[in-house]
C-alpha cells in the first residue's frame, strides 16, 4: 500500500484525481465510448442469453455466505489438498508478508525475470515495486497490464487494467518503447497491437525463472486454484516457468467444483458477457511424472491483509465479491473520473468499500462519498452486494472520524439545528427565498429560484 | 384512523417544494383532493433529514427522523411528491433504529404507510383518467429512488399517457443517475456536474419540449445544466402536468 503512495502522486486525493480526468479529452472520449456500448451492453447480452441468471446469483450469494461462516475450515482443506498434490501453501498476514514469502521463493531459485499474470492481490502488495528493489525483474503478460507497465502507471480498472487508454494511445506507447521494431509499421489495428505485443512477451516467457499469477477462485475439495484470462497468458505464466506462485485472498475460497462452476457462469457473463472466458485454467500442486509439462514447484499465497477482520462485522457482505468489475462499470463517478481518480488498487463502488478499510478512513473518507447512492451497483452486483448500504457504513464512520470537518460540518450543523426546529426552520426559510432568488438572477449560477413565498406559508394562508 | 371509507392522508411536502416550488405541492393536493381523499399538510415538518443521513451523521438524522414520524402517526397514509425522501422514510428508517426497538417499531409502521405520490395515485386510488390536457412532446426521468428503491417506474408513465395531448417520448439510458445526489452535487460538483451533463444532453436528443420528473431535486439540478447548454427544454414535476397546472413559468425559468 504504501509503496503505491509514492510511486504515484495521485494517490488519496480524490478531488485532484477526478479534475485531473474531467479536463483530458482522451479520457473522456473513451470512458464514454467503452461503459456503455462496450461492458454495459455485453453484460445485458450476456444476461439475456441465461434465463436462470437471477437464480443463478442467489446460488452464487448462498455459496459466498456458506463458505464465509466456514471460512477457516474451508481453507484448511484446500491448504490440505494442495500439499497433498505437491504444492506449498504459505499464509501471508499483510502486504509485507506476502512480498517477503514471495521474494524469498525467487531468490531461493536464483530468478532474475518473472512473469506474471494479471493479479490484483499482487497490486495490492505492491509486488513489482518489491521485486525490483530485489533485482528481480517483473514482466506484465496481460496486454492490459503489460501496456500499463510500459507507461508506468498503475490499472485503471480491475479486469481491464488499461481501460482509461485509447487504441492510438496504446500505439504510441508501442512506438515508443519497442524500439526494436520498424518505425514507421503500422500499429492502426488492435490485431497489430496485439501482434506485436505477442512479438514482444514471446521470448519472455521462455527465458523466465518464475512464474506468479492470482486466482479467481480456490476449490477446498480438490486444492485446485483456477485463473480465467482471454489472452492464453496465464497459462504461459503458470506452466512454463519451473516455479509457479500464485498469490491471491483468503475469500476467493469455494467448498466444491460445482460452486467454482456457479461463480465461473456469473463472471464471465457480468464483467464482459462472455458465457466462459477464452481460456480457464486449472491447476492442482505441482508437475506430476506422468504430466507433460508444468512448474517443478507450487507455492500458493495466500493472503489476508486484514479480510478476516471484517468477517462477521458490518461490512461483511464485501467479502463475497467475485471481482467481475460490474458494479465499477455501471457507476456514473467512475464514468466520469476513471480508476485512477481514486488513488489506490480498487476504484468505483467496490473500491470505495475497500479501500477505507485497508489505507484508514482519514486518507480514504472522501471515497464512500463520492457516491450518488444510485444504487446501479447494487442492482447489477451477480452476488448481490449490498454496495450502497456498505458505502454507508463508511459515512457513518467518516462522520464520527471528523469528516467532512470545517466549513461542510458547520454549515450542516447548522442545517439540522434549524431541520430540528419547525418553527425557527419556517422563519430561517424566509431569508433562504430570497437570497436564492437572487442568485438566480446572477450568472453564471444557472441555478433555478424559488417562486417566491414558501409552500408552508401559502398553506397556512388558505390557499389550497 | 378515521372510521369512514376515505383514507387520511399526510401530504409529506418535501424541503425542496417547500423552499423552492410550493405548485408541486399545491398540485399534489389538487390530485389528491380530486381523487376524493382528504389531505393535510402537517406543519411540524421540516426535512425527511437525508443531508445528515447521507452524511453520515446519523444522531442528526434520527432526530429528524423521530419528528417525522410524530407528525405522521395520526394518518391513514403519508404521500409524498418525491422518490427520494418516500424512499428514506419507507427504506431507511427503520434501519436507523436498530438500538431502539420501540422508534423501529413506529419507524416500521410508518414505512409500511407511506407512498411516492404517482404509485399512490395509480396503485391506490386508481386514477386512470386524465384530469388535464397538455399539448406536448414530453421526455420522463426516473430518479434512482423511485426507479431503484422503490420500484416505481410504470405509475408515472401510465398517469402521463392518459394526460391529453401529451405524448410520451422515453430517455435514453434511463437507469442512469442524472448526477445530483443531494449534497453529493455540493461536495463533488465538477463531478456532478460532469455527469449531469451527460444526462442533459440525451435529454435535448429526445427532441421533446418538456422535461417531467416526480422529484424536484433531480429536475432543479438538470434545469441548471439545460439552461447552461441553451437549451429551450421546460421543465415540470409530475404533479405540476397531471393536476394541469403545469402553465406558468417552469422549473427552468423561475426569477428570471
Amino acid at each position: 500500500m504504501k509503496h503505491f503512495t509514492q510511486d504515484h502522486p495521485l494517490c488519496h486525493d480524490f478531488l485532484k484525481g477526478a479534475k485531473k480526468a474531467l479536463d483530458d479529452d482522451r479520457l473522456q472520449a473513451q470512458l464514454a465510448r467503452s461503459l456503455k456500448d462496450g461492458f454495459q451492453k455485453k453484460r445485458l447480452k450476456g444476461m439475456s442469453r441465461l434465463p436462470e441468471y437471477q437464480d443463478l446469483r442467489d446460488r452464487a450469494k448462498a455459496i459466498k455466505t456458506h463458505t464465509l461462516k466456514n471460512l477457516d475450515k474451508y481453507l484448511e482443506q484446500f491448504e490440505a489438498q494442495v500439499i497433498k498434490a505437491g504444492g506449498q501453501v504459505h499464509w501471508a498476514r499483510d502486504d509485507v508478508e506476502a512480498t517477503k514469502i514471495i521474494i524469498d521463493i525467487c531468490k531461493s531459485v536464483d530468478a532474475k525475470t518473472v512473469t506474471k499474470g494479471k493479479s490484483m492481490i499482487s497490486e495490492e502488495i505492491g509486488l513489482n515495486v518489491q521485486l525490483r528493489k530485489n533485482g528481480i525483474e517483473p514482466i506484465e503478460t496481460d496486454l492490459g497490464e503489460y501496456i500499463i507497465q510500459l507507461r508506468d502507471e498503475p490499472p485503471s480498472h480491475i479486469i481491464a487494467p488499461a481501460f482509461h487508454l485509447s487504441k492510438e494511445q496504446v500505439a504510441e506507447t508501442f512506438h515508443e518503447h519497442h524500439l526494436n521494431q520498424p518505425p514507421d509499421r503500422d500499429l492502426s489495428e488492435p490485431t497489430s497491437l496485439v501482434h506485436e505485443a505477442r512479438i514482444e512477451l514471446r521470448e519472455k516467457f521462455l527465458q523466465a525463472d518464475v512464474g506468479i499469477t492470482g486466482a479467481n477462485v480456490l476449490i477446498a475439495e480438490t486444492g485446485t486454484a483456477l485463473i480465467v484470462t482471454n489472452e492464453g497468458n496465464g497459462d504461459l505464466t503458470q506452466c512454463l516457468p519451473p516455479v509457479h506462485i500464485a498469490v491471491t485472498s483468503i475469500e476467493k475460497v469455494v467448498p466444491t467444483l460445482e460452486d467454482a462452476d456457479t461463480i465461473l457462469r456469473l463472471l464471465g457473463r457480468t464483467a464482459t458477457g462472455q458465457e466462459m472466458t477464452v481460456y480457464t485454467t486449472f491447476f492442482t500442486g505441482a508437475k506430476r511424472n506422468q504430466d507433460l509439462d508444468g512448474p517443478q514447484q507450487f507455492h500458493m499465497v495466500l493472503l489476508d491483509n486484514r479480510r478476516s477482520e471484517l468477517l462477521g462485522g458490518p461490512l461483511h457482505d464485501v467479502l463475497g465479491c467475485i471481482r467481475c468489475g460490474a458494479c465499477i462499470n455501471h457507476c456514473p463517478i467512475y464514468a466520469k473520473v476513471s480508476g485512477h481518480a481514486y488513488g489506490w488498487v480498487y476504484p468505483g463502488p467496490i473500491g470505495s468499500i475497500l479501500t477505507p478499510h485497508l489505507v484508514g478512513v482519514d486518507e480514504a473518507h472522501l471515497l464512500p462519498n463520492a457516491c450518488t447512492m444510485c444504487g446501479r451497483c447494487e442492482e447489477v452486483c451477480p452476488v448481490r452486494i449490498p454496495l450502497p448500504t456498505l458505502l454507508r457504513t463508511w459515512r457513518n464512520r467518516a462522520y464520527d472520524a471528523g469528516h467532512p470537518g470545517g466549513v461542510q460540518r458547520l454549515g450542516l450543523n447548522i442545517w439540522a439545528w434549524f431541520a430540528k426546529r419547525p418553527s425557527l426552520y419556517r422563519l430561517l426559510l424566509r431569508p433562504a427565498v430570497l437570497a436564492l432568488r437572487l442568485m438566480g438572477k446572477m450568472r453564471p449560477f444557472n441555478l433555478p429560484a424559488p417562486q417566491g413565498s414558501t409552500f408552508m406559508d401559502r398553506y397556512k394562508g388558505g390557499e389550497r | 384512523m378515521n372510521d369512514t371509507q376515505t383514507p387520511t392522508i399526510g401530504l409529506f411536502i418535501t424541503c425542496m417544494v417547500d423552499l423552492m416550488r410550493p405548485s408541486v405541492g399545491f398540485a399534489a393536493l389538487r390530485l389528491l383532493d380530486r381523487a376524493g381523499a382528504k389531505v393535510v399538510v402537517p406543519e411540524k415538518q421540516t426535512c425527511c433529514g437525508q443531508p445528515a443521513f447521507n452524511s453520515g451523521d446519523v444522531k442528526n438524522a434520527q432526530i429528524i427522523a423521530k419528528q417525522v414520524i410524530e407528525a405522521f402517526e395520526g394518518f391513514d397514509h403519508v404521500v409524498a411528491p418525491s422518490g427520494s425522501c418516500t424512499g428514506m422514510i419507507s427504506k431507511h428508517y427503520p434501519d436507523l433504529f436498530k438500538e431502539e426497538p420501540e422508534w423501529q417499531a413506529r419507524a416500521e409502521k410508518l414505512s409500511a404507510r407511506t407512498f411516492e405520490l404517482t404509485a399512490y395515485l395509480a396503485d391506490h386510488l386508481k386514477l386512470d383518467k386524465s384530469l388535464a390536457t397538455f399539448d406536448h412532446t414530453v421526455t420522463y426521468h426516473d430518479s434512482c429512488a423511485s426507479r431503484r428503491e422503490l420500484g416505481v417506474v410504470d405509475q408515472p408513465r401510465k398517469l402521463l399517457s392518459a394526460v391529453d395531448g401529451l405524448v410520451l417520448k422515453e430517455l435514453a439510458d434511463t437507469e442512469t443517475c442524472c448526477g445530483f445526489g443531494g449534497l453529493f452535487s455540493v461536495k463533488f460538483p465538477d463531478v456532478s456536474q460532469a455527469i449531469t451533463k451527460t444526462k442533459t444532453d440525451l435529454v435535448i436528443d429526445t427532441k421533446a419540449d418538456v422535461l417531467v420528473g416526480a422529484d424536484l431535486g433531480c429536475l432543479v439540478n438538470q434545469a441548471g445544466q439545460l439552461k447552461k447548454s441553451g437549451s429551450k427544454v421546460r421543465i415540470f414535476h409530475i404533479a405540476e402536468v397531471l393536476a394541469g397546472m403545469a402553465t406558468g413559468p417552469g422549473i427552468e425559468g423561475e426569477g428570471q
